[in-house]
């Protein structure tokens, strides 16, 4: 009988210490925060890129004279560096940090009959604005998915219009946006809660105020979809986290 | 005997608990039916409810629209523009700004006018009653009414007294507003992007012939044409104007796109008088205030 005692004393007592363990782990994870860096690459050869008629605009026609446009559903950067994929987290984040809204407001503009820039990452209530740099009219016409709970509009804006200031109420990766009067004019804005990024031309991304944790990571590209991978963010020490996306 | 007790007393107990399921899903499902039935509109004095159309839908609707109201009904391969998809809740004719609900009203007087340039007939020989039920159904397609509020209608001034100054104002906007990069220099409908375009789900549009057309695709007063471009047609490449137009320009815009109709105005024969030529689509775009 008395062996069941002390086992029962022993085993709370050890419940007791594994809690408190965890309530101080928590506590310092809360202060500080981390980072998630790294580089996106294609394997294979890059879907192959339309040249884009833009005789129908002259003034984008002529912008573009010196360095023909294509397409830009595959967009590469040296040492097959693949540019525009957009990072976040897709589990993992706690409530406190996913709810964060970056106070910046990055700029969509539509300059040279295109979207600048291609694919835009935003936080759930991120204010941007949309401009048109281009001396003719765009009309921007963002077509979220079916049962989105953001919903499709369609504004004109002529030369030298006032930005628009935008928002979206839902995370969606990602958000088409047409120009019907330019239809070779294709962008994505893609909506998640929490830190996010889209690489560069150079393939390399960073991911900001991170808490210490461990997550899953969601990487979106328009042709070649998504992929995921487990990271652990440590207190004062940056993560890295690279992914390959083969060309099909 | 005690083990064939206990088997016994775990079989009713099994089958009692998956009888409950069965009740609970069951009243689940009605349920939600129900609520969805009970849903309504509000015309004036008028209310309308979804559970008193579901038959007319059956009879009138259902063959375009679809059971689901997606748009699918059997008739919908052979019809060109295709019937509405009722559960996106993105309707064309609206007084609320783009990217919003339209009004209960919107949609009322989308079924008694019928769709210009569509299959969709007038549905006057429906009572009142019955097309604000109607109203109602039409909302029980889509969650988006449970959970969003049409948007407040744009305010449309009193219209102002047609001038020459007005329409000549009128041509200037036609031309820096690049309403004739679709609907063409002379309103054909033939503009440089005229065909490429496509609406919302990729399927290709004609954008509005002003010449051959004596109504529009939401109504044929002068407030009516104020209001499609003011709050755009959503689902097609039709944007809203809101943002770029004041209301007099509005106007001027409205008095300018009557002189393109083929019937007889008197805005026709103000632009006759002084001798209005097209816009010349090629001159740069600048606006009418540094001429």
């Amino acid at each position: 009988m008395t062996t069941r005692y002390k086992f029962v004393g022993m085993a709370s007592a050890l419940l007791l210490l594994a809690f408190g363990l965890l309530y101080s782990t928590r506590s310092v994870s809360a202060a500080a925060e981390g980072k998630i860096t790294g580089t996106i690459k294609l394997q294979g050869t890059p879907a192959h890129q339309r040249p884009i008629d833009m005789s129908k605009e002259p003034n984008c026609q002529k912008a573009h004279a010196d360095h023909p446009v294509t397409t830009e559903t595959v967009v590469t950067g040296p040492n097959n560096a693949l540019q525009y994929v957009v990072v976040y987290i897709s589990e993992g984040l706690p409530a406190a940090a996913a709810s964060q809204v970056p106070s910046e407001t990055p700029t969509w503009d539509q300059k040279g009959c295109q979207y600048i820039p291609h694919v835009m990452a935003l936080d759930v209530n991120q204010h941007f604005k949309v401009t048109n740099s281009d001396p003719h009219s765009h009309n921007i016409h963002p077509i979220p998915k079916p049962g989105s709970a953001n919903h499709e509009w369609n504004k004109s804006q002529p030369a030298g219009a006032a930005p628009f200031d935008v928002t979206w109420p839902a995370e969606e990766v990602a958000i088409h946006v047409k120009c019907n009067i330019h239809p070779w004019m294709s962008g994505y804005m893609a909506v998640v809660k929490g830190p996010t990024a889209t690489s560069d031309n150079d393939g390399s991304y960073t991911l900001s105020n991170v808490p210490p944790g461990n997550y899953t990571l969601t990487a979106w590209q328009e042709t070649y979809g998504t992929q995921t991978q487990k990271v652990t963010v440590s207190a004062g020490q940056p993560a890295k986290a690279d992914f390959t996306f083969k060309a099909k | 005997m005690r083990t064939k007790l206990l088997r016994w007393s775990l079989f009713l107990g099994a089958a009692a608990m998956l009888a409950l399921l069965g009740v609970s899903s069951a009243q689940v499902t009605q349920q939600q039916q129900e609520g969805e039935m009970g849903v309504e509109s509000h015309i004036g004095k008028l209310t309308g409810r979804a559970s008193a159309a579901k038959t007319n839908y059956r009879r009138y609707c259902v063959g375009c629209h679809g059971e689901k109201g997606d748009g699918n009904g059997e008739n919908a391969p052979w019809i060109d523009p295709k019937p509405r998809d009722f559960t996106l809740a993105t309707f064309k004719c609206r007084s609320t700004p783009t990217g919003t609900l339209p009004t209960d009203e919107d949609l009322f007087n989308t079924i008694g006018r019928g769709l210009d340039n569509s299959n969709m007939p007038q549905w006057l020989p429906l009572s009142k009653q019955n097309r604000a039920d109607m109203v109602a159904y039409v909302k029980h397609f889509s969650p988006r009414w449970k959970t969003e509020k049409p948007g407040t209608p744009i305010q449309v001034p009193h219209e102002p007294e047609v001038s020459a100054d007005r329409i000549k104002a009128g041509l200037q906007l036609f031309q820096k507003m690049e309403c004739w990069k679709c609907h063409g220099p002379e309103g054909h409908g033939d503009g440089p992007s005229a065909p490429t375009l496509t609406d919302s789900k990729d399927r290709p549009i004609p954008p509005y012939d002003f010449t051959e057309g004596h109504r529009f695709k939401c109504g044929q007063t002068d407030e009516d044409l104020y209001k499609i471009f003011m709050t755009g047609l959503d689902g097609t490449p039709m944007p809203s104007f809101a943002d770029n137009l004041n209301p007099e320009q509005a106007w001027d815009l409205v008095f300018y796109l009557r002189t393109l109709q083929p019937m007889h105005t008197k805005e026709k024969d103000i632009a006759k008088q002084l001798g209005l030529k097209p816009i010349e689509p090629n001159a740069p775009a600048t606006p009418p205030a540094d001429k």
